[in-house]
């Protein structure tokens, strides 16, 4: 327990916060998981899909009132986006955790996202004031200078944008970076919208479910998408992780598949390359891991890839999930967000049931979570996989106190 | 019935951006997958497309796709059956 | 140590390998469009490789830009796992979403397709060098306001003290419209 990873400086979480269907704060979030409680209904708005779709949407009215209350007198949705908004709600919330000053120059800002600002080219929108004021934030670089901006931040922040593994990259990049002089906390955010655009993309593949998604179930038909941002704050800071936060980041890895653009490989050592190089990484062994956090989009061929991965990483007798079934799939938001369930998981030592899976589809014999129950968990493995055959893998651990 | 394969060749070669391939190298008889026009599963669910859009037939899901979509022949059989 | 072995550029219907001109297009209607110059460039290299045909404008051009600059080098020294490709853009994959979102204009004619949809993710065209090369190692995509030579080699440089990774392509790959575009790619090796 507690072994130094190969990296120099370790790496500490010490803030975070989801905003998506089941609430505004990890807090809430987390309370709606431990409930069992999903944020996935049916939903009949023409101007995302022609026909009713089964996807994890954040409230409007609740957003604004949340923008409302955080930001008084600022008229936040006159110069921003509904995504940004969201962004701009969930750093300040992680800002307020700690008292960093995003202002220095030893701050960095990281946004993951797939599309960004994409429900600007909804049909719906065009000749809107939303488009003609916004249409330039299509440009994801641009979003980000925005919100850097807005924050006062004086670094270009960094936009990762490699589909599914975003997230998960994009700590494993901060974590990188942390190993330089450059910067002592870097802000890694993370958010994507369910709109026309993508969810027409992801009918077009056949991959959306029409119900609940199913990760690992044998009658599982596709995903269900979500939308949200996640935000965690990472320090080489050692005191500030000890006041609030007991998560180290241990190491992380990303690979391809060199397979096919958009199906898995059939024999997951994709994914196993990432998990090897998490663990080397991290300087930690399959054995050590307590739980594993996967990607369980719900689909027939991602779910029985990360099976097979698990198999060949030695990792079928460790309890593991998918998160899909409570808030959808999130995209660019997904590997963060759920990085920081399994955080929350790890300090409540907690695993939460994986929603969605009652029987056994896949091949490999793989420890699906059906209950939560309280357990020790000191190593935590998270996995993502997307688009364009890229893997991503991440050890979290806890610190000793 | 051999109209509408020799169309269905040009839109096939169409949808799926066959360049190289002209519509009197593809032999209506032959597997289309796994055969020697490398089509994948994104080819699969492009046909699909295909259908729905010229020939107003929908197809739920890639496994019924696989029973339609074995050859050229079996396809315009598909579209005979079902117009 | 890390350093730089060879590259590729190409721009304005012109590529060019480790500097020195590789092909360029000889068409001397100046209208010659990307498309046909892109063609004119798989052929001229002379590599039978029919996926290249359903790619989007962006990844032609990444694919493109790493076949030139692979034309003369293998590189079976690495493992596939120890091979990291590392890419950035402004314009993400814009030409393909505008495709994507008049597929879907009209609720009378929807038929989004998915192999238009698969290219709106800018990473693909990683992916499509990964395929065609085997490579197994890290990847990256980035979107910024212009080729950041320094970040992308610091980040390169962290992925070789990481000891995993021998070789890294890094690069930019970007395509606004048939007046913009531009590829440069280096390879990086221990």
């Amino acid at each position: 327990m507690g072994n130094l990873s190969m990296q120099g400086k370790q790496v500490y979480a010490i803030a975070d916060n989801i905003i998506n269907s089941l609430g505004f704060s990890t807090t809430e979030v987390i309370q709606q998981i431990e409930a069992e409680q999903t944020g996935i209904y049916q939903h009949e708005i023409e101007a995302i899909y022609p026909t009713p779709f089964w996807a994890s949407l954040v409230n409007n009215e609740q957003l604004q009132t949340q923008i409302n209350k955080e930001f008084v007198g600022q008229s936040v949705e006159h110069y921003f986006t509904r995504l940004e908004q969201m962004f701009l709600l969930s750093i300040q919330d992680v800002l307020r955790q700690t008292n960093i000053d995003v202002k220095s120059k030893r701050v960095l800002i990281i946004i993951a996202t797939t599309k960004g600002n994409i429900d600007l080219l909804e049909q719906a929108n065009r000749d809107t004031w939303y488009y003609e004021k916004f249409a330039e934030r299509l440009d994801m670089s641009y979003m980000g200078d925005v919100l850097q901006k807005y924050f006062g931040n004086p670094n270009q922040p960094l936009v990762v944008c490699n589909a599914c593994i975003s997230g998960v990259l994009a700590i494993n990049i901060a974590q990188q970076l942390l190993q330089t002089e450059q910067y002592d906390h870097i802000i890694v955010t993370g958010g994507d919208l369910v709109s026309e655009f993508t969810l027409s993309g992801f009918f077009a593949f056949k991959a959306v479910c029409d119900g609940i998604c199913k990760p690992y179930d044998q009658d599982r038909t596709g995903i269900n998408l979500g939308e949200g941002v996640a935000t965690v704050l990472l320090t080489t800071d050692a005191k500030l992780a000890q006041k609030y936060s007991k998560i180290r980041i241990g190491g992380g890895g990303s690979s391809n598949d060199a397979n096919h653009i958009s199906g898995p490989s059939r024999t997951g050592d994709g994914l196993n390359i990432a998990i090897q190089k998490a663990f080397k990484q991290a300087a930690c062994s399959a054995q050590q891991i307590d739980y594993v956090s996967m990607h369980g989009t719900g689909t027939s061929y991602n779910d029985e890839m990360e099976s097979k991965a698990l198999g060949l990483a030695n990792l079928l007798d460790k309890p593991m999930n998918s998160l899909k079934a409570y808030f959808g799939h999130t995209l660019g938001a997904a590997g963060l967000m759920e990085t920081i369930v399994a955080m929350a998981s790890m300090r409540k030592g907690l695993l939460f049931k994986s929603l969605g899976y009652t029987k056994h589809g896949v091949s490999q014999p793989i420890q699906v979570i059906q209950n939560t129950q309280k357990h020790k968990i000191d190593y935590c493995l998270k996995t993502a996989s997307g688009f364009g055959g890229c893997n991503a893998a991440l050890v979290l651990a806890k610190i000793e106190s | 019935m051999n109209q509408l394969i020799e169309q269905l060749k040009v839109q096939i070669i169409q949808q799926l951006n066959l360049e190289d391939v002209e519509p009197q190298e593809i032999n209506e008889d032959e597997v289309l997958f796994g055969g020697d026009l490398g089509l994948d599963s994104i080819d699969a669910l492009e046909l699909i497309v295909l259908l729905e859009r010229e020939y107003g037939i929908k197809i739920k899901n890639q496994e019924e796709g696989k029973e339609v979509f074995v050859s050229v022949r079996t396809i315009a059989e598909f579209i005979d059956q079902n117009s | 140590m890390m350093k730089f072995t060879q590259s590729c550029r190409i721009h304005e219907k012109k590529i060019y390998r480790n500097e020195a001109l590789f092909y360029s297009d000889q068409a001397l209607d100046d209208k010659t469009n990307f498309k046909t110059f892109i063609k004119g460039a798989y052929k001229y290299l002379g590599q039978s490789y029919p996926k290249f045909f359903k790619m989007d404008r962006l990844s032609k051009l990444g694919f493109i830009a790493a076949s030139v600059l692979f034309s003369d080098r293998v590189l079976s020294a690495y493992a596939p796992e120890e091979i990291a490709v590392v890419m950035a853009n402004r314009h993400s994959t814009l030409v393909t979403d505008t495709k994507h979102c008049e597929s879907i204009k009209n609720r009378e004619a929807y038929f989004p397709s998915p192999s238009v949809f698969v290219y709106t993710l800018p990473n693909i065209l990683v992916g499509e060098i990964c395929i065609r090369y085997g490579f197994k190692g890290e990847n990256a995509f980035f979107i910024s306001n212009q080729f950041d030579q320094d970040f992308m080699y610091q980040y390169a440089n962290l992925l070789f003290q990481s000891g995993e990774t021998k070789a890294c392509l890094v690069g930019w790959v970007d395509y606004k419209d048939e007046a913009d575009y531009s590829a440069i790619l280096h390879l990086l090796e221990t």
